[in-house]
């Protein structure tokens, strides 16, 4: 008897799987609402990568141009084919009045970098993080080669060094 | 109104030369007209099958040339002819050239009997469903051969599948065939068509003929080589199969020849089940391309009923194959014939 049973058994659940695969396709054919397709340039305006895309490193600025980079230069160390330089500089605290680093300059060679993530898992501020812009393009190579800290920005006061 | 076409074209002819002449230049016309029908159809299922397989993986398709990506298709078409044909060098050549027109040949003279309409139909004789199914099955020595003299592993391990697969299935296409030519009692296609006028065969034959209809798809799908029966070709353990030498225009031959064969085994299940180029609301006379246009539409439905197969199944091991074939379908078949057979006899039939 399990001879039948299984006919009936093995249709209904081609059927079933019939039943999501044709879900798919008339919603799509309607709607187009479950379609990942990005027509990339020609939705270049509206094109928002995922949160988890890697564009590039990007240093972490809030809204009073402050980072959190100390220049411990611990990212320049982790990477494995020297795509950061990290200038630092020491000067006097004014409050505790102890010698403190300070960032000069965070030099990302963007045309170096093989995007592993090995400087952000590095950080221990958590100051660098992923970019998600991807359009590098450049005819110049001199021109990937950027500074991540913007001008005139400081270390966010009482972070911890 | 087409109809009348053809006679002007067949006065204008026979006030140019004489009979006998017109007589075989309207085959060469008519053949020429065939060739053009092979490869618009060929190349408008391709594009069907790529934009339906795009929606089904919740992408959309070629939609960059032309209106819908309508050329997509001929674009690609014309690369392959420009493409060098190359061969290898232990191939045997001739049969090696010979078997992609096995294929197209086949193909072409089944399309000669699908009725596109009551005025658009080539070649109707009497024994119209026995004479389809046993050219269809010539087809198998093209990828039989292909695979043979290509002198590949993989074509031939395609090939041999080919044999197994094509022989197996075409007893349950024959036996689904027979059945219903039980229920229509001819074998003319133009007749079978006919007797559809007050009811499709599927409501006329109910279960039976529900049951036939199913194994006519499954072996359907089987027979025109396509997934889940797609073992002649599974891209993952074959390369491409039996075609993997070929390139440029002799690997489009089939390629056409493939979805060609899908719309044979459609228009099949069209005449055998839904009543052909009949209208489903009986005004079938009225319109000069009505039975053109319903067919079309039919036809595209069986279509999109195998496309769907196509894009939900996974692949089936070759010992399931044959077992689905051998211990399913071929005891079920010759249980409804014999039903069929019952209901007929005892006038059960609507």
């Amino acid at each position: 008897m399990s001879y039948f049973s299984e006919i009936i058994n093995g249709t209904k659940t081609l059927l079933t799987g019939m039943r999501i695969t044709g879900k798919y396709f008339f919603v799509n054919l309607f709607t187009r609402r479950d379609v990942i397709t990005q027509q990339y340039p020609d939705n270049i305006d509206t094109l928002e990568m995922f949160d988890r895309f890697k564009g590039e490193i990007t240093l972490f600025h809030n809204e009073n141009n402050e980072h959190k980079c100390d220049a411990c230069t611990l990212c320049e160390k982790a990477c494995p084919n020297g795509s950061l330089e990290v200038l630092g500089d020491k000067a006097k605290d004014p409050e505790t009045g102890k010698n403190k680093r300070f960032l000069v300059k965070h030099i990302y060679h963007l045309e170096m970098c093989t995007m592993c993530g090995l400087c952000i898992e590095a950080c221990p501020q958590d100051a660098l993080e992923w970019g998600q812009d991807f359009h590098h393009v450049e005819y110049d190579r001199s021109k990937l080669t950027k500074v991540l800290n913007k001008p005139g920005s400081k270390i966010i006061p009482g972070l911890k060094g | 109104m087409i109809l009348n076409i053809f006679t002007d074209i067949h006065e204008l002819l026979l006030g140019l030369m004489s009979e006998e002449a017109a007589h075989i230049l309207e085959l060469v016309l008519i053949a020429a007209g065939y060739l053009g029908i092979f490869a618009i159809l060929g190349l408008l299922l391709v594009w069907l099958e790529r934009r339906v397989a795009g929606f089904f993986q919740l992408r959309l398709g070629p939609n960059r040339v032309g209106p819908m990506g309508l050329f997509q298709t001929i674009a690609d078409a014309l690369k392959l002819v420009s493409k060098e044909l190359t061969g290898t060098v232990k191939a045997d050549m001739q049969l090696y050239k010979l078997a992609p027109y096995f294929v197209i040949t086949t193909a072409l003279m089944s399309l000669a009997l699908i009725p596109f309409s009551y005025e658009i139909h080539a070649f109707d004789i009497n024994i119209g469903l026995f004479f389809l199914t046993s050219v269809s099955s010539i087809g198998v020595i093209g990828i039989f051969l292909a695979g043979w003299a290509s002198n590949n592993k993989y074509s031939l391990i395609g090939g041999m599948r080919t044999g197994i697969q094509m022989i197996s299935y075409e007893l349950s296409v024959g036996m689904s065939i027979v059945t219903m030519v039980v229920l229509a009692g001819t074998l003319q296609i133009s007749e079978i068509v006919e007797i559809q006028k007050d009811g499709w065969l599927i409501f006329k034959g109910h279960i039976p003929a529900l049951i036939a209809f199913m194994v006519f798809m499954i072996a359907g799908t089987a027979e025109s080589n396509r997934t889940p029966f797609d073992l002649v070709e599974a891209e993952s353990e074959l390369g491409a199969g039996f075609h993997t030498e070929y390139s440029g225009m002799n690997f489009a031959y089939y390629f056409l020849a493939e979805f060609v064969n899908l719309f044979i085994i459609s228009s099949v299940a069209v005449v055998l089940f839904f009543g052909g180029w009949l209208s489903p609301f009986g005004i079938t006379d009225s319109i000069p391309f009505a039975g053109l246009f319903w067919f079309g539409i039919k036809v595209v439905g069986v279509i999109f009923i195998f496309m769907w197969f196509r894009w939900t199944f996974p692949r089936f091991r070759i010992d399931q194959l044959l077992t689905l074939e051998w211990k399913y379908l071929l005891p079920i078949n010759i249980v409804n014939i014999v039903l069929m057979a019952l209901m007929v006899w005892l006038g059960l039939t609507f």
